[in-house]
């Protein structure tokens, strides 16, 4: 129950994250993306912000291989880069700069009742599924 | 080059915010703040993959942004009109490219360029260029309203 209440609340202050940052407005994340045009850079603030806190957590309590709440600390076990890393985010790239979502700002929206992250949130679920089905993997 | 709209607090806090709720994840629940993974581990016939924790952590995502969007619906305005295949080729590219990928803006971005992750690495750059290259052909090259 500890457990549930703690993924609830980092639920909840990753949500305040995105919406602060600006991340839930799709107009300012493609106003990121578009360097041709009106570029707003705060995107890359956004990312030094998480990195700095998440990094500096990194540095100081890498080695914990116990959660507080019990269990083991996951941790990634690939290492290497390969085709399907690349041309997976490659489409992701696609995807992100035709709508400026991504999944959790997405996500989140469906809290706020957004028609567009609805209609995004549907077919991200079907992307997912039809990957499941015609790639087949152990593990990803 | 042509800065518009740049909001370096708001956007430093809000990162903040991301940082903190991914170390805090991490520590209490040993878990990786990866929203399409978690996503994708929620869903039933997932495998063997534990879903409560997933689904509380999407349960919280959600209602904050209904109570954040009660105070001020402009944090989550959406452009104008737009048509739902866009919206819904998004989507797809989305949800298949994160999955086949492993990961997308926060698992890649924040979380594996936190622990810096050659892996992370490699993904956040393509996916960055990608979207830089489809808002560039979008609006400079067909002139779509995207």
């Amino acid at each position: 129950m500890k457990a549930l209440l703690s993924a609830f609340g980092a639920g909840a202050l990753f949500s305040a994250g995105l919406s602060v940052a600006g991340m839930t407005r799709p107009s300012k994340v493609l106003a990121f993306l578009d360097l041709a045009g009106a570029w707003d850079p705060s995107l890359m603030l956004v990312m030094c912000g998480a990195i700095g806190v998440h990094g500096l957590y990194w540095l100081f309590d890498g080695k914990r291989d116990r959660a507080l709440l019990g269990g083991a600390v996951e941790r990634p076990s690939k290492t290497g880069v390969d085709k399907r890393l690349l041309l997976g985010a490659a489409l992701f790239g696609v995807g992100w700069g035709l709508g400026g979502y991504c999944p959790g700002p997405a996500v989140a929206s469906l809290g706020a009742g957004s028609r567009d992250a609805v209609v995004f949130v549907l077919a991200m679920l079907a992307g997912l599924w039809v990957c499941d089905r015609v790639v087949p993997a152990p593990e990803r | 080059m042509n800065v518009q709209g740049f909001t370096p607090l708001p956007a430093l806090l809000g990162g903040a915010l991301l940082g903190l709720s991914a170390s805090w994840l991490l520590a209490a629940n040993g878990r990786v703040a990866g929203i399409s993974g978690i996503v994708a581990g929620a869903l039933p016939g997932s495998g063997g993959a534990p879903r409560a924790w997933r689904g509380a952590f999407l349960a919280g995502l959600v209602l904050m942004a209904a109570a954040l969007a009660a105070l001020s619906p402009a944090l989550f305005a959406t452009p104008e009109g737009r048509p739902w295949w866009l919206l819904g080729l998004s989507g797809l590219l989305t949800g298949f490219g994160t999955r086949l990928g492993g990961g997308c803006t926060s698992g890649h971005g924040v979380c594996g360029l936190s622990r810096r992750s050659p892996r992370s690495l490699a993904a956040t750059g393509t996916f960055m260029a990608l979207g830089f290259l489809t808002v560039y052909l979008a609006r400079h090259v067909l002139g779509g309203a995207s």
